[in-house]
């Protein structure tokens, strides 16, 4: 048994459980590379609530994209899903295409949308100029823009919850239809009252996993600062795409700040922690499981 | 339209009819009409939806065989179509260099998490032990932990035995097991019927055998599921390459050299959309050739038992 742990048991300590411990520790220190740990007590988070702006700049963007992103992406996720489940001539063509983009990796999507966006030669601003927009938006060069932006790559890059969202919706056994169908349900009240209840668990973990990853939202952020600005750091353009994880970055990868990251991390792991536990708790009242939970 | 000709049994309750008599009735020309209209219209819905997903695909395509200047303009269309780019690309960045370091990466970490979840999966579905639930519910937990949490110390740990820049933190954590896969695994082993395990039991085969020799062959398409996971996992992975490998571009990846196209006073973005696209293929290939496996393994990670 001991045998065939191993490798977990290994990994588990010294991958998660001692690294844990380690920036847990460093939190309460100063510890500026290449130098060593220095306890400071409370003062990283002390700093970091009351002092920091940067923080709290991070903070109002990442909630700004999952409080926009998040249902966005649900609800166009749900709609294609439907779109998808009904059996006509040529589905399997449609599910190949809403799902394209989701093959593209990260990097390659994110570079799409530098191009496709940008301002001066992007075709979709040319689009804008052809039917009359005359100043159609600067997307990844404005900060107002720059997110609204990311979450349209989001949303071209929904298949993934799309197509959880199709099994579950072909997943609802047949007869509950049938007995809406009995009781005279028209087709509005059907999707409301059978298929949603039915696919909620679905929809239930994607907002789960959609929030925790939003605290983790890294790539595109960086990618974008990179690509659109010759002196850009990362985070541009003026701090609009700073996210949380992007800023814990540069406090730690930049700037060698350990201790300040190890704190901004542990921060993070209690508000997604308290984020899930609210949502759970939240879920009874929306999610229907059919015979029992997750664990059981 | 033309249903199979229908025999009636029972002959007693029923007017003697023969089954030639009946015939469907024609649909009424309006509800044909109503019918066709709405076919047209859902195709009509499908097909602008479709155009949202593939249009900046198209773009993206018809860019990459653009000329530089061309790239630059307002056009949609490429004249004349500059298939050289995807050569050009190979001479602008060392694709090679970056694809085979991709490559390594992507297959020994795949390998590791092949051969190191397995058993832990294992572990956790056919043998009966004190705690087992409990080490069960802490994968689970390591899958919800933020990397932020554990990355500054694994960071600093690794530049202290000179792992940075190199490809080992990337490959060696990979052979100490995967949270995701063991969950994934361990899901898919409960469903393997107890009957077989427990016979082979009674036969006197050792755990060791019964997992090389029953589990493993049976779980073939969960275990395809999870390599193919991991592969396009590190295959596209950003964050990790350029913490761990970003210094020195002789071990860069795909996903880190395809930054590389802003140029000294513009970005080539035909050049950035071709080599895009390079990177992309093996992607989309893979996608296809195992869309059968990956749709199992999604529906493994559903919400349900």
């Amino acid at each position: 048994m001991l045998l065939f742990l191993s490798p977990w048991i290994v990994g588990f300590v010294l991958l998660t459980l001692a690294p844990m411990l380690a920036s847990l520790y460093w939190s309460f220190t100063k510890y500026q590379l290449p130098g060593d740990p220095k306890w400071i007590g409370t003062l990283n988070y002390r700093f970091m609530f009351t002092k920091d702006p940067f923080f709290w700049v991070s903070v109002r963007n990442t909630i700004w994209i999952i409080v926009v992103g998040l249902p966005l992406r649900v609800v166009f996720g749900v709609i294609t899903a439907l779109l998808l489940t009904r059996k006509r001539r040529g589905v399997n063509l449609y599910r190949t295409a809403y799902f394209l983009p989701t093959m593209a990796p990260i990097v390659a999507a994110t570079l799409a949308f530098v191009f496709l966006l940008n301002p001066e030669h992007g075709p979709i601003n040319a689009l804008l100029r052809s039917v009359g927009i005359d100043d159609p938006p600067l997307w990844f060069f404005s900060p107002q823009w720059s997110k609204p932006a990311l979450v349209l790559l989001g949303l071209w890059g929904v298949g993934d919850a799309m197509i959880i969202f199709l099994a579950g919706f072909l997943d609802v056994p047949q007869h509950l239809y049938e007995a809406a169908d009995i009781e005279g349900a028209g087709r509005w009240p059907k999707f409301l009252h059978v298929s949603l209840p039915m696919v909620s668990p679905v929809i239930f973990f994607e907002v789960v996993t959609g929030i925790i990853f939003g605290f983790q939202y890294f790539a595109q952020a960086y990618i974008v600062a990179f690509n659109t600005g010759r002196e850009a750091n990362v985070g541009d353009p003026q701090n609009s795409l700073l996210f949380y994880s992007v800023y814990l970055y540069r406090q730690g990868f930049q700037n060698f700040k350990m201790g300040y990251a190890s704190a901004m991390a542990w921060v993070l792991l209690l508000v997604s922690m308290a984020c899930t536990v609210l949502v759970l708790r939240g879920s009874k009242r929306w999610v229907h499981y059919q015979g029992g939970g997750f664990l059981k | 339209m033309s249903a199979p000709p229908r025999t009636i049994v029972s002959t007693e309750l029923l007017p003697a009819r023969t089954a030639a008599e009946i015939v469907p009735r024609a649909m009424p020309p309006a509800l044909v009409r109503r019918r066709r209209l709405h076919t047209a219209w859902s195709h009509t819905l499908m097909i602008a939806v479709a155009m949202l997903f593939v249009l900046p695909m198209v773009f993206v395509v018809l860019t990459s065989l653009m000329t530089d200047a061309q790239a630059l303009s307002n056009d949609f269309w490429p004249k004349p179509f500059q298939f050289s780019n995807y050569s050009t690309v190979f001479h602008t960045i060392p694709v090679g260099l970056y694809t085979w370091n991709t490559v390594q990466i992507a297959v020994l970490g795949t390998i590791g998490v092949v051969v190191s979840s397995v058993p832990v999966a294992y572990a956790l579905s056919r043998m009966r032990w004190k705690g087992r639930q409990v080490v069960f519910v802490l994968v689970l937990s390591t899958l919800m932990l933020p990397y932020q949490v554990t990355v500054v110390p694994l960071y600093v740990w690794f530049s202290k035995i000179h792992w940075i820049p190199s490809f080992k933190p990337l490959i060696v954590p990979s052979f100490l097991g995967d949270a995701f896969s063991i969950f994934l695994l361990r899901q898919f082993f409960l469903s393997v019927p107890e009957e077989l395990t427990d016979a082979a039991r009674v036969d006197g085969a050792s755990h060791w055998q019964i997992m090389t020799r029953i589990m493993v062959p049976l779980s073939k398409s969960a275990i395809a599921a999870i390599a193919l996971f991991n592969f396009l996992y590190n295959w596209n992975d950003f964050f990790a390459p350029l913490l761990f490998a970003g210094d020195d571009p002789h071990l860069w990846t795909l996903a880190l050299g395809l930054n590389e196209f802003r140029g000294q006073y513009h970005v080539e973005f035909n050049l950035m959309m071709a080599a895009s696209i390079l990177f992309m293929i093996p992607v989309v290939v893979l996608f296809f050739l195992a869309q059968r496996v990956l749709i199992e393994g999604v529906t493994l990670t559903g919400s349900k038992e």
